[in-house]
């Protein structure tokens, strides 16, 4: 132990093998840093825009979510390359010989730097904050003529009812809307915790047992899209699994009128 | 030692006996009051479960020897105030028993938790191999569920929280100079209650009904509903967070109180800041988790209907409680991580770590804006729709303080003399995948988005950065870091670097595209899934079970290294923090000298510049022992 201490205050002592400064290598090193990271940003971000993230974009909202998305990735890979870029370049440049007992700089930090890290990230999140806002304003906005939609989710299928004016409600298996009317969902559960999602229409709400939740968006699309529980609701949640058919409003009144028809046959 | 006496005495056949009278006190109990009160039937199978899940792990803790002083104490019999013997290992069998030095409860941590880690990741191996394709391969829906319950609870409550604990458990004594923890006795306890709340998660898989299928999140009303196995997450959590907490609640007193004379806060190293702030979060947060599966159990086995939908409870309350903890728990699983980097970087770049204050002050902020972010889990979850905005911004803003880590990690790099050892390249491999986790966390805050991916592959995708990319990597450079201080011996640098490139590579392969398939539209905690995502699956799969071989290398380097690694020194790092310049392993009672702070921890390169010094010849020990005396 006196030894060690002997020898710790030695070297503490010695005055320390300082760094030479950096040998000039033709560019300045920020330059050249700055250089490497646009292209391979600009690589980068061409990379996770030529991706096809999404599922087919099936309602009004699914454009506006998926640019929000593209947008973000679009700020997120050149902050993810500045990152990767100085950690690469700093281990290339700076790396030890072997054998190198030397120190680094003694530099403890820099107010004005550190003053600019805490403001730009503040203002891109800030910035990402107001225009996801506006995004969920604008989903979540009503249409005067909604179709109104009972969702009840239990395990482990799905069920939907159309309420209509002066009658029994039209009860069906599959889901089908209109194209281009806004659908108003009351989202219901019988059992346990459901989430209703229809990734085409980028929209999710969990059916929770005891209260009424809402969703609401309008199809663009005439097609068949998935309708998938998204939250853990048993031993057969995994096949929790249905579809939702839109079509042309003339073609919804007519299946409407038929299921009505078979209800009214029924009883 | 004659039976009797080995059935008296603190140690393993106690506790096997007393495991056997907490048995049949729990049958006699349950059964009694049922013939008393008149219920029919009498032997009831669940009742007399529930009893005996608290009961039994609390009489195998009494038998083991965990509560022995207090007993002796409480019920004034004679008790050794400054009694030692507890302390120490002298063989791998003292690792066995309750042992209150720091040291060996460290380690005891350390080992346990891998063990737990090893599990929960062949059950990973388990689930990729059901997930390898399309319909049933290995496992029915039910046990698949079991599966990715058990194996989320293991690695985050048996993993990631204990074993930073166990990692800080061993260093931060010797970091801050001081001879132990505040309560060792307490010490020994939380590591008990461990293995407790990890055999009880085990054995649910041997319930009627099977393993508790709730995922870790075990959300109302699946979980009042689900069979038996449902109990043993719910009261292991209890062990588990008891654990926690008792942890937290040392180390505060531990950093507040025992100091090295001359260390004030902003002297302390960046892992001791870490720490103390991490156990801020502990001693607030996790009541609330052990709250709401007190609860749940009461819901359960009472019937209290507190999130009974039919009987005026609440679901979405349960959100709100276990949230209130489980978001706060992420950093709970990441703050240490965040320390071990620190000291990583700046002892293999030989710099000082770059605003050293600011990165105090942001493990602060963290720590404030942690608890203000829970609800954006509940963003589709039908809670009031107004609460989304300011949650939103709130998870936002937190992107900067850990700017602010990342950002002055990078400038501590930069003009430094890097070495390139295996902890220095987790560190790299962290910072660059938590970066990764970091911008997926900011999309999962903006609800336009979270309202497409919750519940999907999107958000797996997303923990796995942080907390694999994140905090294991953290946990890797940690062990790799300190295992030379730990066990005296050096490990296999290359084998090391091997490790760190397999993990790096197939860890990126395994959840890289996860967030494709998330976005695509695959929901998570499915045991089957669309046609249409079978390629990346597949693709996933084969990387995860490399992924999961890649493990075996660290596993055997551990291993063979502290069996047969060359000899240490006490400061191969050439380190400025206190716990390298004590011998590898440490002294019994740590500081032969005790060691007076002079300065900052992490002056490399100022001229004449140290941390300690040890001036004082006088014993460390005897100090504390008199003090203790005098106190009598």
């Amino acid at each position: 132990m006196a030894d060690e201490q002997a020898e710790n205050e030695g070297r503490a002592e010695a005055p320390p093998e300082r760094r030479e400064p950096p040998q000039p290598s033709g560019e300045h090193p920020i330059a050249r840093m700055l250089l490497i990271g646009a292209i391979a940003s600009a690589i980068g971000v061409g990379m996770v825009l030529f991706i096809d993230w999404f599922p087919p974009a099936a309602s009004s909202g699914a454009q506006s979510v998926d640019t929000l998305y593209g947008v973000t990735l679009g700020i997120a890979v050149p902050i993810f390359v500045l990152v990767m870029t100085v950690a690469i370049y700093s281990v290339v440049r700076f790396r030890a010989r072997p054998g190198d007992t030397r120190d680094g700089a003694p530099v403890h930090g820099s107010a004005r730097l550190e003053v600019v890290w805490v403001a730009i990230p503040f203002l891109i999140v800030s910035a990402l904050a107001a225009y996801s806002w506006i995004v969920l304003d604008n989903l979540e906005a009503r249409s005067p003529r909604a179709l109104q939609v009972d969702v009840r989710g239990q395990q482990f299928a799905w069920t939907f009812q159309y309420p209509q004016r002066g009658g029994p409600p039209v009860r069906s298996e599959q889901l089908v809307l209109p194209v281009g009317r806004q659908a108003d969902f009351t989202v219901q559960a019988s059992d346990v915790i459901h989430s209703f999602w229809v990734p085409a229409f980028r929209i999710k709400q969990d059916a929770v047992p005891g209260i009424k939740t809402e969703t609401r968006t309008t199809p663009t699309r005439v097609g068949t899209f998935d309708v998938v529980c998204a939250e853990l609701c048993g031993a057969g949640h995994a096949t929790m699994r249905q579809t939702v058919r839109v079509v042309p409003q003339p073609e919804f009144d007519r299946w409407l009128a038929s299921r009505r028809g078979a209800a009214a046959g029924a009883s | 030692m004659t039976i009797a006496a080995k059935l008296t005495a603190p140690g393993w056949y106690r506790a096997l006996l007393a495991l056997l009278i907490g048995l049949a006190v729990a049958i006699g109990l349950v059964t009694g009051i049922r013939a008393l009160s008149g219920a029919d039937p009498v032997f009831d199978g669940t009742a007399i479960t529930t009893a005996a899940l608290i009961v039994v792990p609390l009489a195998f803790l009494v038998g083991i020897g965990c509560f022995d002083y207090w007993f002796r104490w409480a019920s004034g019999a004679p008790t050794v105030p400054e009694d030692h013997s507890g302390h120490g290992a002298d063989s791998w069998r003292d690792y066995f028993r309750v042992n209150t030095d720091h040291k060996v409860i460290g380690i005891q941590y350390i080992v346990t938790t891998f063990f737990f880690f090893i599990l929960g990741g062949l059950m990973a191996m388990l689930i990729r191999m059901e997930l390898i394709a399309p319909g049933r391969q290995l496992v029915d829906p039910n046990t698949y569920n079991g599966l990715f319950s058990v194996h989320a609870s293991l690695m985050i409550f048996l993993f990631i929280i204990p074993v930073f604990a166990g990692i800080a458990n061993y260093v931060i004594p010797l970091m801050i100079g001081a001879p132990d923890m505040a309560f060792p006795r307490l010490n020994a306890l939380s590591f008990w209650l461990l293995p407790v709340a990890g055999v009880l998660m085990l054995a649910s898989f041997f319930a009627p009904g099977g393993a508790f299928a709730t995922g870790w999140t075990a959300y109302a009303p699946l979980s009042t509903e689900l069979p038996e196995g449902q109990t043993f997450f719910t009261i292991a959590v209890q062990f588990a967070g008891a654990s926690s907490i008792a942890t937290a609640l040392n180390f505060l007193v531990t950093i507040i109180t025992m100091r090295a004379p001359g260390m004030t806060f902003f002297r302390m190293p960046l892992l001791v800041w870490a720490n103390f702030t991490t156990s801020l979060l502990v001693v607030i947060a996790t009541p609330f988790i052990a709250g709401s599966q007190f609860m749940i159990l009461l819901d359960r086995a009472l019937g209290a209907d507190f999130f009974n939908p039919g009987s005026s409870g609440d679901v979405v309350m349960y959100q709100h409680i276990f949230w209130f903890y489980s978001h706060p728990a992420v950093y709970i699983m990441m703050l240490p991580g965040f320390g071990i980097v620190s000291e990583v970087i700046t002892a293999n770049a030989r710099k000082p770590i770059f605003g050293y204050r600011m990165m105090a002050f942001s493990l602060l902020a963290i720590v404030v804006l942690g608890f203000t972010v829970w609800a954006h889990h509940m963003f589709v979850s039908g809670m009031q729709s107004w609460l989304r905005i300011p949650m939103m911004i709130t998870t936002m803003l937190i992107a900067v303080p850990t700017g602010i880590k990342i950002f002055s990690w990078l400038a501590t790099l930069w003009r430094g003399v890097i070495h390139l050892r295996t902890p220095m390249l987790f560190a790299l491999g962290f910072i660059t995948m938590f970066t990764l986790g970091g911008i997926s966390g900011v999309m999962l805050a903006m609800v336009p988005v979270v309202i497409h991916v919750s519940d999907t592959y999107f958000v797996v995708a997303h923990i796995h950065y942080v907390l694999f990319g994140g905090s294991v990597f953290t946990i890797f450079a940690g062990i790799y870091h300190w295992f030379p201080k730990m066990t005296g011996r050096m490990y296999d640098e290359t084998l090391g670097r091997v490790h760190f490139w397999l993990s790096f590579v197939f860890f990126n392969l395994t959840f890289g595209p996860m967030h494709l398939v998330g976005v695509d539209g695959m929901p998570r905690r499915v045991a089957d899934y669309a046609t249409q995502f079978a390629t990346l699956n597949a693709i996933i799969s084969i990387s995860a079970f490399l992924f999961g071989l890649s493990f075996l290398l660290f596993l055997y380097n551990m291993i063979a290294s502290w069996r047969f690694g060359p000899r240490a020194d006490a400061n191969p790092w050439r380190a400025k923090t206190l716990e390298w310049q004590v011998s590898s392993p440490p002294p019994r009672f740590n500081f032969d000298e005790v060691p007076t702070v002079v300065g900052g921890p992490y002056e490399y390169g100022v001229p004449g510049a140290v941390h300690g010094v040890f001036k004082e010849k006088s014993k460390a020990v005897p100090v504390a022992a008199s003090a203790g005396m005098r106190g009598e």
